[in-house]
């Protein structure tokens, strides 16, 4: 099967723009498993377990979308690519760390897709609205739980409060670095493929700023009237392939046994 | 394929063909939820028939779904024990999958397998799908076992992507409640 896109919309940059979320996913969903088994209560590693299962099935539907448009196939862009030709952003990329930052970056992530798919639902693509109007559904269940766990922990007791608020201050900056431009970026907005992360960024900061505030968390932005100013620098680099070691290792423990035998069918 | 010389698909009318195949599909079971067949989960949305070849187009439910890829298989070798030489499966995103799309019947099934039926996610009110979602999950989740409306919550998620975990404080016993989506 092959998918065209309308002809004003440049082709690469379309593809570096769903490459870019297909690797968010395939890299999150990955360090989401490495609760499985070690999470701090049996909910909680189920639900990171399932969680995991999810966003690795929505990248596989990115990287489906990429190899019909004419890419390698979805197990060699997980597999046998090289790290530094991966398009996430930082964020997904760093540690597990401890349970607090890994419930704070999956908030920050959750709200970040939320709006991103929201505003997919009105794009000029309709495979894009397609895709968008399926995932949303599942991914509105992560929300729903991330949500919840903030909520609660960050003024539950002394030590949760502290945990949290060191995992806002750590995974702040960094989340920005979701929103970095893209290259090509106003040409994907002009053919409305997107309204640009800028908007989406600004969408993100009115939903998380408020939840974090009302859990007792300190978010460096300032709010002037109606515009939220940030305070902090945005971790960038990922959208152009610029990584972190981090990557490097997550990328060689994942691809280890699919390298062994690429030939091999599962 | 065994009986291949006889060419079946060329004597029979497709329309008749194309019945056997949705007759064919109703025995495909889900491998985690056997009570339900494809056409029973509303995965199933066409099927081509022409000369010995099958076209089989499918929405998945969750899209990380392990059982996908079985039922994909089980589909194939299915229809060629019917005589189909080449059967095609295609699944595609551009048809809606939604727990709403359910017949009652195929909720009941569930519920006498001992998983809570998804509730309607559409809402006379409007709202973002967060909004119904939020809506929705905080209606009271009836015990498939007594009937008890005294369940709790326990797990946002469960034992499958399409399952959460409850509780009932009626009868002291877990089950899962099928994701409304």
């Amino acid at each position: 099967m092959s998918l065209t896109i309308p002809s004003p919309i440049p082709l690469e940059h379309f593809k570096r723009f769903i490459l870019s979320m297909a690797d968010d996913e395939l890299v999150l969903g990955h360090r989401d498993s490495e609760w499985t088994g070690h999470a701090p209560i049996l909910e909680e590693d189920i639900a990171f377990s399932n969680i995991a299962q999810d966003e690795i099935g929505h990248a596989l539907v990115w990287y489906t979308m990429y190899e019909e448009l004419g890419g390698p196939s979805p197990d060699e862009m997980g597999f046998l690519r090289e790290w530094n030709d991966f398009l996430c952003c930082h964020f997904v990329t760093y540690p597990r760390g401890d349970f607090a930052y890994t419930v704070v970056r999956q908030y920050l992530y959750d709200v970040a897709e939320q709006v991103r798919l929201r505003a997919l639902l009105s794009s000029s693509v309709e495979a894009l609205r397609s895709v968008a109007e399926k995932l949303i559904r599942e991914e509105s269940y992560h929300l729903l739980h991330s949500q919840s766990l903030v909520e609660r922990l960050g003024d539950a007791t002394p030590e949760s409060h502290d945990r949290m608020q060191r995992a806002v201050t750590e995974a702040f900056p960094q989340a920005l670095g979701i929103f970095e431009e893209l290259e090509g970026e106003s040409s994907l907005i002009e053919s409305g493929v997107f309204v640009g992360n800028t908007a989406l960024k600004s969408d993100w900061l009115k939903e998380v700023v408020p939840v974090l505030r009302k859990a007792s968390l300190h978010v460096p932005v300032q709010l002037d009237a109606e515009n939220v100013r940030v305070l902090a620098a945005a971790d960038e680099g990922g959208r152009r392939g610029r990584h972190l070691e981090h990557l490097k290792q997550l990328v060689e423990d994942m691809q280890q046994v699919y390298r062994l035998a690429p030939q091999s069918q599962w | 394929m065994n009986q291949q010389d006889q060419p079946r698909a060329a004597t029979e009318s497709s329309v008749e063909r194309t019945a056997e195949v949705w007759k064919a599909l109703k025995e495909v079971r889900d491998p985690e939820i056997p009570v339900l067949s494809l056409v029973d989960l509303n995965i199933v949305r066409s099927v081509e028939v022409t000369e010995g070849c099958v076209k089989v187009e499918m929405v998945p439910t969750f899209a990380g779904c392990p059982a996908l890829n079985i039922m994909r298989d089980e589909v194939v070798s299915k229809l060629r024990s019917l005589g189909f030489e080449h059967v095609e499966v295609e699944f595609t995103l551009h048809r809606r999958w939604s727990t709403d799309d359910l017949s009652e019947e195929a909720l009941e099934k569930l519920r006498t397998f001992g998983i809570a039926p998804p509730v309607h996610l559409m809402s006379p009110e409007a709202g973002s799908h967060l909004e119904r979602l939020q809506r929705a999950v905080a209606q009271p989740v009836l015990c498939p076992f007594c009937g008890s409306t005294e369940t709790k919550l326990d797990a946002f998620f469960g034992s499958t992507l399409c399952k959460q975990l409850y509780f009932c404080t009626s009868c002291q016993q877990s089950f899962d409640r099928f994701k409304p989506v």
